[in-house]
């Protein structure tokens, strides 16, 4: 369980989050979205310790990790999986390399299991056989499902992901949103996706926080919130540009 | 003025208040956890062997010029065959430490803020962080341990090859006598010469490349932040090491002096 409390952040006098508070239960999807530049991935890094706030808490599981340390840290982080918006692949390794390295680091398993689990992973994500490959011969979409299969491979109770379709073709989105599916239904997992894109903000997320003007605006189920006749809502979700711009 | 001069200072201490965490931190880890072999030595390839070429040749021609300019000198009050002394007790426990830093500061330490600061801006240290991995556990401790044992084992080799290729330049170039010149030399080259030489080269291990990491680690966005770390980790670290060696000098030889 997720519970963030009177989250406030802000960057060289600037505020970005002010006071922000919302809870996320056990294998519950949520979708975060809003305008660029809004704090939806500084708001998403809070909840994985890769920030800390100015004031207020978030609890993993009851535990406030806001207070703990770098190395404290890492024990809550073996929770979660992290996909980034750029993919953020280890570019000196391969892509089992990749996609092996938390089993390696923190589960004793020998070089046969681990082949079986990376195959097993990047199988998930339909790309079986690519195992040899560099990151750098990969496409955006490509990269993203290893990202994905590197996030799912030890099984966390937790995957957050960072505008995980941004940047990719329709078709390229839609796998990858039919995967964020599949992890969220097959493994349970809670899952945390910060979007631009509504198709993906729909179908994934079983919740919608829309964030604007520092703090969370809205929120609901997707039928309720994409039905919403609020002014500020409607603009983000139906895209229309302010008249000044 | 005064403000933007108060501003540098405070942004100075607070930088070097980063760098001791940094250092402390690697301490710690150092002492507690176990090394990742593998990483340990593709470091050491990467510090140690990929750095033999321009460490040989940085020796080979100091020694030479050494040789030759201290021929020069000593050759007009008659004490050619004192020259491979001063050959040897500067290229043990001055040049052959400092010179080989140096060159190695420029090579690897650049290396590593380079790779470091573009995994910190293309967001790999923090896919590091949420696989549960400490950055200095997997990035720093491999990379300093590499820097500790490189180094010694580098500045010896730059040693050698400077007494070697001082001994070549002054007796076969010109003409000194060569059993005296060797005599010379071993007799005012002592141990205390190589030991002091050898713990400056650990030293300077360390900071070349901790200083490298350091820069790496919180250089600013973009190819541009990338790039002014890469040239400030050679320039803090050169600057680094040529102070310490100062204070290192005066500190050893008085301690070796008294013992």
């Amino acid at each position: 369980m997720i519970e963030v409390r009177h989250l406030k952040k802000g960057f060289d006098e600037q505020s970005v989050l002010n006071d922000i508070s919302f809870r996320i239960e056990n294998s519950e999807s949520v979708a975060i979205i809003g305008r660029s530049g809004c704090g939806k991935s500084v708001l998403l890094k809070h909840l994985i310790g890769l920030l800390k706030p100015d004031s207020g808490e978030v609890l993993i599981d009851g535990e406030n990790i806001v207070p703990m340390n770098e190395r404290q840290l890492l024990r809550v982080r073996r929770k979660f999986g992290m996909v980034f918006q750029s993919s953020a692949l280890f570019d000196s390794m391969t892509v089992a390399e990749n996609v092996a390295f938390g089993l390696r680091r923190h589960e004793q398993l020998t070089e046969a299991e681990i082949a079986w689990r990376v195959a097993s992973a990047l199988e998930v994500v339909d790309l079986p056989g690519t195992e040899n490959k560099n990151p750098a011969e990969l496409s955006g979409g490509m990269r993203k499902r290893v990202g994905l299969a590197r996030a799912i491979i030890y099984e966390p109770q937790i995957v957050l992901y960072d505008e995980p379709t941004t940047g990719l073709d329709p078709i390229v989105s839609d796998s990858i949103d039919k995967l964020m599916m599949h992890v969220r239904d097959n493994l349970k997992v809670t899952t945390v996706v910060v979007t631009h894109d509504m198709r993906t903000a729909r179908r994934v997320g079983n919740r919608v926080l829309m964030m604007h003007d520092r703090r969370i605006y809205a929120s609901g189920a997707p039928d309720e919130f994409f039905a919403s006749r609020d002014p500020v809502v409607r603009q983000f979700v139906d895209g229309v540009a302010d008249a000044k711009n | 003025m005064i403000f933007s001069a108060n501003q540098r200072v405070a942004e100075s201490l607070a930088g070097l208040g980063r760098f001791t965490l940094l250092a402390k931190e690697a301490a710690v880890s150092l002492f507690t956890l176990k090394v990742a072999w593998r990483d340990l030595l593709y470091q050491l390839f990467f510090v140690g062997v990929k750095s033999q070429t321009v460490v040989l040749i940085t020796g080979a021609f100091t020694g030479m010029v050494l040789g030759a300019q201290t021929y020069f000198q000593f050759h007009k009050v008659k004490m050619d065959t004192a020259t491979l002394a001063v050959v040897g007790v500067s290229m043990s426990s001055e040049l052959g430490p400092v010179l080989t830093a140096l060159m190695v500061a420029g090579r690897v330490g650049a290396a590593i803020a380079a790779e470091l600061g573009t995994m910190r801006v293309t967001e790999q240290i923090d896919a590091l962080r949420t696989l549960a991995t400490h950055p200095v556990d997997y990035l720093v401790v491999p990379r300093v341990l590499a820097g500790l044992i490189a180094l010694p084992l580098l500045t010896v080799e730059s040693i050698s090859i400077g007494i070697a290729a001082g001994y070549l330049a002054g007796v076969v170039l010109l003409g000194i006598d060569p059993t005296y010149s060797w005599l010379h030399m071993l007799k005012y080259t002592g141990d205390t010469d190589v030991a002091i030489g050898l713990i400056k080269a650990f030293t300077y291990g360390g900071i070349l490349t901790l200083v490298g990491c350091y820069k790496g680690m919180t250089c600013g966005l973009g190819a541009e932040g990338v790039g002014k770390a890469t040239t400030e980790a050679v320039v803090t670290a050169s600057i680094a090491i040529l102070i310490t060696n100062f204070f290192l000098t005066l500190s050893l030889e008085r301690l070796f002096n008294s013992l």
